[in-house]
C-alpha cells in the first residue's frame, strides 16, 4: 500500500482528466485514452524514438561540453582572486539573458540543425555551471585544504585530491538543477532552430492541424525523459565519493568500546 | 625570558615572533613578542583564556599563517609553509569524509610503493584501535574513533612533530579521557614532539612535560610551567591538584563558582 502511495494523486489527476475532457464540448483538450492512443502510434512508428534520441544527443553533448568549459573555469575563479574580480561582472551580465534570446544568432552561425540547438543549450549552462562551480570550491572547508597542504599537496594535485571531491556534493547538486533548465530551453530551442527532436514534435503536431493529443504525448515523453536524466545524477549522488555531504549530522555512529 | 630549563637539543625555536591583523585600516596586535623553546620529543601544552590566538599561534607555527615578524625554526631550519615533516590535527575534524579510513591513513602516502604502503595503513589502523573499519567512511564512525583516524592519517607520514589544536574538545568527557591515554600510549611509542593547544586546564596538567600559559589578546607568554610529574598521573593526588590551581590563579580565574 504505501508503495502504491506516490501513484495516488496522478491517478486521481487523471480520472478527473477523463471525466473533465469527455463531458466538455469544446475540443481544446483531448482526453487521456486518445493521448495514450497518440503515444503509442509514435511508439509503434519509430517516430517517438528518433525525437527522443534527437533531443537527448543535443542535450547530452550541450550540457558536457558547458561542464567540462564552465567547471574548470568557475574552479579557477574561486582559487584566483584576479581571475574573479575580472569575470565576475560579466558573468552576472550573461546569466540573466534568456538562453531563447541567443537562437537567432545561433541559426545564423550554425544553421538549423544540432550545432544550434547544441549550441543554445551550452549557452543556458555555462555561465550558472561557472557560477555553481564557484561557489562550491568557496565553500569547501578550509580546514581540509590546509590538511592537504599539510601533506605536501599544492597546485594541481591538491585541486585533484581535496578541493574537487570536496565540493563534488555542491557541483554535483547545481548541475542537477542546470540540467533541469537545459532541458526545457532544449524543447523551447527545438520549437524555433531544428526539424527533430521532441520540442519540434510539439510545434509539427500543432501545425499539423492543431493534433492537440500529439502535443499533450510530446509534452508527457518530456516530463518522462527529464525525470530519467534527473535520475541519472540523483544516482551519482548516491555513490560514496559525494553522498557523505547529504546524510551530514544523520549518520549511523557506531559507538566506539574503547 | 625563560624560567624553566632550555631543553639541551630544542626542536622548534621561536623568537620574538609578533603577529598583527589589519582590521577595517585598524592594526591589531594578536601575538607579542613570543619567545620559545621546545625539546625533540617533548610534549608541550599551550593554554590561554578564551579568544586570546592560542590556536593563531599554532597555525603560525605550523606555516600556514605567516607571522609580521619574528622567526621559527625548526631543526634550525626556517619554517616557510606546512610540511608533511609536522603535522596539523585540526580542532574539527578534518578526516576526508569521500575516503575510506584506509584511504585516509594512505593519503599522505602516495609516494611509497604499494606494498609498503598497505603495510603502514594496517600499522597505524592498529596503533589507534580501529581494525575492522578499514573499509568504513568516516560518516560511520563515532567522534573519538574519527579524532583517533586523524591522529593515525598524521602519524602514518612519520612526521617529527605534531601540532594538537584543541584535538579533543568536541568529544565528551569519558571519550576524552581515554583519547588521552590513547594520545600519552601513542606518545611514548613514537616519540614525537606534541605541541597541543587546549582550553581545558585539565588536559594540559595531564599531558604535559610543560604547560605555557598565555595572557588574553594580544598574547604573551605569561609563564611557563614544569609538570614533573612521571605517567600515569593521579588526578586526585596534592600535586596534581596544586599544578591545576596555579594554573587557574595564573590564568586569574576565580576559584569560588
Amino acid at each position: 500500500m504505501a508503495k502504491l502511495r506516490p501513484f495516488l494523486l496522478p491517478v486521481l489527476l487523471l480520472a478527473m482528466w477523463q471525466f473533465a475532457a469527455g463531458h466538455s464540448s469544446a475540443h481544446v483538450v483531448p482526453t487521456p485514452r486518445s493521448v495514450a492512443a497518440a503515444l503509442a502510434g509514435l511508439a509503434a512508428s519509430g517516430a517517438l524514438a528518433k525525437h527522443v534520441i534527437a533531443s537527448v544527443f543535443r542535450i547530452t553533448w550541450g550540457f558536457l561540453l558547458a561542464s567540462l568549459v564552465a567547471i574548470p573555469c568557475g574552479m579557477l575563479l574561486a582559487l584566483n582572486r584576479r581571475s574573479q574580480l575580472a569575470a565576475q561582472p560579466l558573468l552576472q551580465i550573461l546569466r540573466p539573458i534568456s538562453p531563447l534570446a541567443w537562437t537567432p544568432l545561433a541559426v545564423l552561425w550554425f544553421g538549423i540543425g544540432d550545432l544550434a540547438a547544441i549550441f543554445l543549450i551550452f549557452i543556458a549552462c555555462a555561465p550558472t555551471l561557472t557560477l555553481i562551480a564557484y561557489s562550491a570550491v568557496r565553500n569547501v572547508r578550509p580546514g581540509y585544504v590546509n590538511a592537504g597542504r599539510n601533506f605536501g599537496l599544492s597546485g594541481v594535485p591538491l585541486i585533484w585530491r581535496v578541493v574537487l571531491p570536496a565540493a563534488a556534493p555542491q557541483l554535483l547538486s547545481g548541475m542537477r538543477t542546470t540540467l533541469a533548465i537545459a532541458w526545457s530551453v532544449l524543447v523551447a530551442g527545438e520549437m524555433l532552430a531544428v526539424n527533430s527532436g521532441l520540442g519540434f514534435l510539439i510545434m509539427d503536431a500543432r501545425n499539423a492541424g492543431n493534433r492537440f493529443d500529439l502535443v499533450f504525448a510530446g509534452m508527457f515523453a518530456i516530463g518522462a525523459v527529464g525525470f530519467a536524466l534527473d535520475a541519472i545524477l540523483r544516482g551519482l549522488e548516491q555513490t560514496d565519493f559525494v553522498c557523505w555531504a547529504l546524510q551530514g549530522g544523520q549518520t549511523s555512529a557506531k559507538e566506539s568500546v574503547a | 625570558m625563560s624560567t624553566a630549563p632550555t631543553p639541551s637539543c630544542p626542536k622548534l625555536r621561536v623568537s620574538d615572533l609578533c603577529l598583527t591583523f589589519e582590521r577595517d585600516g585598524k592594526r591589531e596586535s594578536i601575538l607579542e613578542h613570543i619567545d620559545l623553546s621546545i625539546g625533540a620529543g617533548e610534549f608541550v601544552c599551550i593554554v590561554g583564556p578564551s579568544g586570546c590566538g592560542k590556536s593563531t599561534l599554532l597555525h603560525v607555527l605550523g606555516g600556514f599563517l605567516p607571522p609580521t615578524s619574528g622567526a621559527i625554526e625548526i631543526d634550525n631550519e626556517p619554517v616557510r609553509g606546512p610540511d608533511p615533516r609536522r603535522i596539523f590535527v585540526f580542532q574539527e575534524s578534518a578526516v576526508f569524509p569521500w575516503l575510506t579510513v584506509a584511504g585516509n591513513i594512505g593519503f599522505g602516502l602516495s609516494a611509497l610503493p604499494r606494498k609498503e604502503r598497505e603495510e603502514r595503513i594496517q600499522h597505524y589502523i592498529g596503533l589507534v584501535g580501529l581494525e575492522g573499519f578499514e573499509r568504513a567512511f568516516p560518516r560511520e564512525l563515532s567522534g573519538g574513533m574519527k579524532q583517533r583516524l586523524e591522529v593515525a592519517r598524521a602519524l602514518a607520514v612519520n612526521p617529527d612533530v605534531l601540532y594538537m589544536d584543541e584535538p579533543f574538545a568536541g568529544l565528551d568527557f569519558i571519550t576524552r579521557m581515554t583519547m588521552r591515554k590513547e594520545l600519552l600510549r601513542i606518545w611514548h611509542r613514537e616519540r614525537k614532539t606534541v605541541v597541543l593547544v587546549t582550553h581545558d586546564i585539565d588536559e594540559a596538567v595531564q599531558l604535559g612535560d610543560r604547560v605555557l600559559v598565555l595572557s588574553s589578546r594580544p598574547a604573551h607568554i605569561h609563564c611557563e610551567l614544569e609538570i614533573g610529574m612521571p605517567h600515569p598521573r593521579d588526578v586526585s593526588a596534592p600535586e596534581y591538584i596544586a599544578m591545576r590551581t596555579r594554573i587557574l590563579d595564573e590564568l586569574g580565574v576565580e576559584r569560588g563558582v
